[in-house]
């Protein structure tokens, strides 16, 4: 029984195009894997708990096995032991995803350009959206989803986005 | 004190070199006499050295006066009862012929040792499992070798199996091949982390599992390794402070604190009276901050959700009022060399006493849901219990030592910022098991607020930078008004505070324990040589001795309420 607005609709039928309809639910049900390496997953979980609440998004269940997840938010730094591991939890993320590089370190290696730190995921897998910031504010979380969400509208279902990427581990 | 050990350490060392540098005796010795003069200290009742604080390297390569041996080991060590510290250095003709170790002293010389092998190239014979530990397995040369170039990194393609590591441990409990063939025994092999929730970041803890039994445990570190020691190399003094902060990131004022505390003891700067209370208030408001987020994390990781929302409320709200105070809300670079970078604004106070208010309510609440719960006794009572003298050995400072029944706190036994005229209690365990080590947090807390009250009611007024202008920045109407004062500016931030040459320690009791610093200075404006002597670094080289023979779930819990900062961990 159809309680909403699908109620005064009766048997209509709707015509649309696929990739909006799928685009639409693909945004509003991010599902993140939060690869937290340092302090910037202290404040992602400032951005998950009740002050800025990440749910009002839609993006609030936040998985540990990457193969339910389809937002890698990777916050905090990348050392070179920690890259094939990186690159493994991505592999392993079903298609459609996305990658938020959260904070400095993980966007260019931020304040560490030494012999142990990778410069930049980006290097490693393909990365959507950065954030800047050392850690960044958890507003700055919730704007990058947002930022993911307005991509996503964008995108087609049918066009393979990351088929050429090649990193230093490939 | 320090004359007296001094002449105790001469009377019993004749051959030896010996010297003070601030609170310690250092102890020069030649490799042949290194494993008497370590076992000395540790089982002489005279010295009775039952904490090996650190073990670090020093390379002189670079060093402008020049010394006869490249390589320098020292070992760091403290008698906690009569708060004797002392450091035990020894030359390393070569590093690939190396020095006997002293893991068969301290349990604590396992790791140490490994990071000075991974770090400096030099070799501990004798040594049970030298390999690297910060960095990783494909890695080649040694990182902190004044020439080996900062920028040259190096790809891992694979994670090390790790497999002979923990067969041989296996084989040391017991284990042999037969048991682990029979079916009714056989053993299983699980891998928490490196990115698993029970985590909390990226350690990778390998068990060897019959049933839920844990059998063997062998653990990975590193993953977070970013350089810090090496960077710093590159850094005036006070362009390190923003590194310190990302060292234990939960607790980030403390590590300034103690950074800078380190730098004004070998500088010779007392500070005025209103930084002191303004750095003991900081620290103690940061200790309840970092005890908030463990027991947060903790009880989430033993099913208790509820606690957490009343517990990190009450830090995200804490975040508001230090992002008032800094301007930043984790990483808040609020010391300077010599004082502090701004004074409490005006209604600090109220606001601080409000934010304490509300800590206490969500440590009531939280504390109502667990300190009576029976699930919470069953699960954590009686549970990876440590000894005290394991805890020792392994080199277990702050609330994990504490927990097992030793009272060791720097705030005590070898107080600075007139922590002895505070009015506050040091909760001690019994039992050394997890609800213990749960428990002394939550009465850590309730001290360190009893603290902090007592320290703003006495707050003094006056300024907060010594009046020093080799140490600290002239005000901002000097540097735009006068040439002295831009010339003083100027060579202050571009050649940095200058600190005399010279070798010291300088250790500071920090949310998990004791964080020490290591500097070798050349004179310059930038430490020639800075090493850390990170808390949970040691706490988790003592984990297989909590965890083994407990189920897997406990090893879960244990891990959080030992708190392990990977920043901190692997710097």
């Amino acid at each position: 029984m159809a309680l909403g607005l699908e109620a005064s609709l009766g048997n209509t039928v709707i015509t649309t195009k696929l990739d909006a309809v799928i685009n639409w639910g693909r945004q509003y049900s991010l599902w993140p894997f939060v690869f937290g390496t340092a302090c910037c997953a202290i404040e992602f979980m400032s951005a998950a708990a009740s002050q800025h609440d990440i749910s009002r998004f839609g993006a609030e269940v936040v998985r540990f096995s990457p193969r339910q997840a389809d937002l890698l938010l990777v916050c905090g730094t990348i050392s070179y032991k920690q890259a094939p591991i990186l690159k493994r939890i991505y592999e392993q993320m079903p298609l459609p995803k996305w990658v938020v590089a959260m904070g400095a370190c993980a966007s260019s290696g931020g304040i560490y350009d030494n012999y142990c730190t990778v410069q930049g995921i980006d290097t490693i897998i393909p990365v959507d959206i950065y954030i800047s910031g050392c850690p960044p504010r958890p507003e700055a979380v919730l704007d990058a989803l947002i930022k993911i969400q307005e991509q996503i509208r964008g995108e087609s279902v049918l066009i393979d986005r990351q088929h050429d990427f090649k990193g230093i581990l490939d | 004190m320090n004359a007296t050990a001094l002449e105790k350490i001469k009377a019993a060392f004749p051959d030896a070199i010996c010297t003070t540098a601030l609170d310690s005796v250092v102890v020069e010795v030649q490799p042949e006499n290194l494993e008497r003069t370590l076992s000395r200290l540790k089982n002489d009742p005279a010295f009775n050295c039952g904490l090996l604080v650190d073990v670090t390297g020093i390379d002189y390569l670079q060093y402008p006066t020049p010394q006869k041996v490249r390589f320098h080991v020292v070992y760091t060590l403290r008698n906690w009862i009569d708060n004797l510290l002392i450091q035990v250095r020894c030359a390393v003709v070569d590093p690939q012929a190396g020095i006997p170790t002293a893991t068969h002293l301290w349990g604590s010389a396992n790791w140490g040792e490994r990071e000075v092998y991974d770090q400096y190239g030099i070799r501990f014979n004798g040594h049970p499992d030298l390999r690297r530990i910060l960095n990783h397995w494909q890695f080649e040369g040694h990182p902190l070798r004044k020439d080996y170039p900062i920028e040259k990194g190096q790809i891992c393609y694979e994670t090390d199996p790790l497999e002979d590591e923990i067969r041989s441990r296996l084989f040391e409990n017991g284990i042999d091949e037969t048991t682990m063939k029979d079916i009714n025994t056989e053993i299983m092999f699980l891998n928490l982390g490196p990115s698993h929730p029970a985590t909390h970041g990226a350690i990778r803890i390998l068990t060897a599992l019959d049933g839920e039994t844990i059998l063997a445990n062998v653990n990975e570190i590193g993953y977070l390794h970013r350089g810090f020691e090496k960077t710093a190399e590159t850094r005036t003094y006070n362009q390190i402070i923003p590194l310190t902060d990302r060292l234990n990131y939960c607790s980030s004022m403390i590590n300034n604190i103690a950074y800078a505390k380190a730098v004004e003891a070998w500088l010779g700067v007392t500070i005025t009276e209103r930084a002191k209370f303004m750095r003991v208030v900081l620290t103690e408001f940061y200790r309840v901050l970092d005890h908030l987020v463990c027991l947060a994390a903790a009880l989430v990781d033993m099913g208790g959700l509820t606690n957490y929302w009343y517990l990190y409320n009450e830090k995200e709200a804490a975040y508001d009022l230090i992002s008032r105070l800094t301007g930043a809300r984790l990483t808040s670079s609020f010391t300077r060399i010599g004082g502090m970078y701004r004074d409490f604004y005006e209604g600090w106070e109220k606001d601080l006493e409000l934010q304490l208010l509300g800590i206490e309510k969500g440590i009531g609440d939280a504390l109502k849901l667990v300190e009576t719960n029976r699930i919470v006794h069953d699960r954590t009572q009686g549970v990876c219990v440590v000894s005290a003298e394991t805890a020792l050995s392994y080199g277990f400072t702050g609330p994990v030592l504490r927990a097992s029944g030793v009272p060791y706190d720097l705030r005590k036994d070898a107080p600075y910022y007139n922590y002895e005229s505070f009015d506050f209690e040091v909760p001690v365990g019994t039992n050394g098991d997890i609800y213990d080590r749960f428990m002394i947090r939550f009465y850590e807390m309730a001290q360190s607020i009893r603290i902090i009250r007592q320290a703003m009611q006495h707050i003094p007024e006056g300024p907060i930078n010594v009046k020093d202008s080799q140490v600290c920045l002239p005000p901002k109407d000097q540097v735009y008004s006068n040439i002295e004062g831009l010339a003083n500016h100027f060579k202050l931030i571009f050649e940095g505070v200058k600190v005399p040459a010279g070798e010291w320690y300088d250790a500071y009791e920090a949310a998990n324990g004791e964080l020490g610093f290591h500097f070798v200075s050349d004179g310059s404006g930038q430490p020639y040589k800075l090493k850390v002597r990170p808390p949970c670094f040691y706490t988790m080289g003592g984990f297989h001795k909590m965890v083994e023979g407990n189920m897997i779930a406990d090893a879960v819990i244990n891990l959080s309420c030992i708190n392990i900062i990977g920043g901190e961990l692997d710097r």
